[in-house]
């Protein structure tokens, strides 16, 4: 069932939580919400599900507005962030709640009830834990459960808020799995809010980016991660180096040095940012070449298959950091060592005009690496 | 078996609780029971069965339940409008309802006479109703529930302060209307604290005098409550008849709370909180 919001607002006081939102979810696909802390994915969701009520706007569910439908007959599934699991209940009276509470004529007998909720139960692989209270299960599981609960109603969408927000980096990942697989043999319409990049694109089909309360960019996660629309997209899909500049032909002027580029929309004499993620920057370890911009190494990390390099340059007065990735073997090629100066060079930089609008939208960014880049795991 | 603990001294915890407890509550109980023994079995039979004395257990004991009975349920009403809501005056209300612990019972008494009396503010209207309040068993109820309040309110209260809103809201979005929810989800997280409220609202309604003695009217038979019985005896210097009764009313008391708690270890297994 497709879902469709239409100019939602929403405030909370003088705080603006949604903007004038409009999307469309498309039947079947497993949508991922993203964005840092407060900029309105929750309250979407929370509208969608009817929990809460936007100021003006409306929501179309299957091409119906739902805009004045109370949460229960939204037959909507939401998974809270921090289970909601009915603590007083079993395992399995938790699941089979949505279908005892149905009206008399709609409810299943007991026998039906019993199958549904072992279905449910193997479907998410804990059958066994069927007479066990919430407080003996584990994060995790409590998490399947609460799924298991959402969907014993057969809801015509499932919604989940920050699902796996609360359990460690391995469950996480497993978890993450395996809801991919879940949808994939439901084919259930899905939303899932995140702050977390990595998680978002490895789940869904199709990600949305938001920022104080608007949507930055919506599409495939290959799309967005390869062409970010802005650079709030840019910064938040994953590490970035960054270089403030000025336009010159084919050739972004950082300081006394010169970036070649590629392509150029931009006309000369342009204040631009180019941004640079770690593993499109290349380190030249001959100093006589003029190509690319000077650094120096602070420290080397060779974990795995690839090597984390940090570097440190001066741009005039300040001091930027840098960061790039290379596969091991190259490092091992070059023998890097800290201290050692080199000249780091862009295989590809993709340029934002540089009005303070958009410099202000990189998320986390710190003032004083303005002028020159910066590299940080976001 | 020794296992580290953050705070040491559970030898001197525990032995002092115990000393404590032989101190303010065991010794003078037992000699309650000490005293009664003096009688002989057929001479406590007859003290404690009495007529009078019968159906001031029936009266003590029923119109305990009942006040708190009541309270738990307005008392329920009272935390949920005192948590949920903001109004103006919130703070000062929810100060309020701890007033009926600080007022002197017999001044809670004669208030409530006056006001419930067949010319009092509120009495003269029940009265064009046909209904009596005042020096019959309904004012031992009215002056019972007075006092009890408080209990219900503060034990329910912090429980639903915690109460996260998530649930209902899980409920309903899995089709439950408000009364389902009301019943099946958030009316069992609060039971043990409910129950809490109503055996400390009903234990203390067991043990008032002061306030009912005033508002009862006192006949022989109709509203004459155990703990008036118990101090006519002393005023007639039947000490020994008087602790007779109260050996009484200890037992029922204690086997009642005594049920009620484990009423609540049954409900807290039900909840799936067994801990070790």
């Amino acid at each position: 069932m497709s879902i469709r919001v239409q100019n939602i607002v929403k405030r909370f006081g003088a705080f603006v939580a949604l903007d004038n939102v409009t999307l469309d979810f498309p039947s079947g696909e497993l949508v991922g919400l993203l964005g840092p802390s407060g900029c309105g994915k929750t309250t979407l969701l929370r509208i969608i599900a009817g929990l809460e009520a936007p100021d003006s706007g409306q929501v179309f569910l299957d091409n119906h507005d739902a805009s004045t439908a109370d949460a229960r007959e939204r037959q909507v599934g939401f998974v809270f962030q921090h289970y909601a699991l009915f603590r007083h209940m079993t395992v399995f009276d938790n699941v089979a709640f949505g279908l005892r509470v149905k009206p008399r004529r709609q409810r299943p007998g007991a026998d039906e009830i019993r199958r549904r909720v072992q279905e449910l139960l193997s479907l998410v692989q804990l059958d066994c834990l069927a007479d066990r209270y919430p407080a003996q299960l584990s994060g995790g599981q409590r998490q399947r459960i609460a799924l298991a609960r959402a969907l014993a109603v057969e809801p015509r969408v499932l919604l989940l808020d920050e699902p796996f927000g609360a359990l460690d980096a391995k469950v996480r990942k497993e978890l993450r799995r395996w809801l991919r697989q879940l949808h994939n043999a439901l084919h259930i319409t899905s939303i899932f809010v995140t702050h977390d990049q990595e998680e978002a694109l490895e789940v869904s089909d199709r990600v949305v980016l938001m920022n104080r309360g608007r949507v930055e960019q919506m599409g495939a996660p290959d799309q967005v991660y390869e062409h970010p629309a802005t650079p709030f997209v840019y910064g938040f899909l994953g590490a970035v180096n960054l270089f403030h500049g000025r336009i010159n032909g084919y050739q972004l002027q950082v300081g006394e040095e010169n970036l070649p580029l590629a392509e150029n929309g931009f006309q000369s004499g342009t204040e631009a940012l180019g941004f640079v993620r770690p593993h499109e920057l290349d380190i030249d370890t001959d100093l006589a070449s003029r190509a690319g911009i000077e650094a120096r190494v602070e420290r080397v990390l060779a974990l795995g298959a690839m090597a984390r390099i940090e570097l440190t340059g001066a741009m005039g007065e300040t001091t930027c950091h840098y960061e790039v990735e290379l596969p091991r073997e190259r490092a091992a090629v070059l023998k890097l060592s800290a201290g050692q100066i080199v000249r780091l060079k862009p295989a590809r930089i993709r340029l934002f005009a540089s009005d303070s609008q958009s410099a202000e939208q990189v998320p986390y960014l710190p003032v004083e690496h303005m002028v020159g880049g910066y590299g940080e795991n976001i | 078996m020794k296992s580290p603990r953050v705070l040491p001294g559970f030898p001197l915890a525990l032995g002092y609780t115990l000393v404590y407890l032989a101190l303010i509550v065991l010794i003078p109980l037992s000699a309650v029971f000490l005293k009664s023994a003096t009688l002989s079995g057929e001479q406590f039979w007859t003290i404690i069965s009495a007529p009078r004395v019968v159906s001031s257990y029936r009266i003590s004991f029923g119109i305990s339940l009942l006040a708190a009975a009541i309270n738990t349920v307005f008392g329920l009403i009272f935390a949920w409008v005192l948590v949920r809501y903001r109004f103006p005056g919130r703070r000062i209300v929810d100060a309020l309802v701890d007033l009926p612990f600080a007022l002197p019972t017999a001044v809670a008494g004669i208030a409530l006479t006056a006001l419930y009396a067949g010319n009092g503010w509120l009495g003269q209207w029940l009265q064009l109703l046909g209904i009596k309040v005042a020096f019959t068993p309904l004012g031992i109820l009215v002056a019972l529930t007075f006092i009890g309040l408080p209990f219900v309110v503060r034990t329910v209260q912090p429980v639903l302060e915690d109460l996260d809103i998530e649930l209902e809201e899980a409920a309903a979005s899995l089709g439950a209307d408000r009364w389902q929810t009301f019943l099946q989800v958030i009316l069992p997280v609060l039971s043990p604290a409910l129950l809490t409220g109503f055996a400390l609202a009903f234990a203390r309604a067991v043990g008032e005098y002061g306030s009912v003695i005033f508002i009862a009217g006192n006949v022989p038979l109709v509203s004459e409550i155990t703990p008036l019985l118990i101090i006519t005896k002393l005023e007639q210097y039947d000490y020994v008849g008087a602790t007779a009764i109260a050996v009484v009313m200890l037992v029922f008391s204690f086997t009642l709370l005594f049920l009620i708690n484990g009423l609540q270890i049954w409900t807290h297994r039900r909840h799936g909180r067994i801990t070790g």
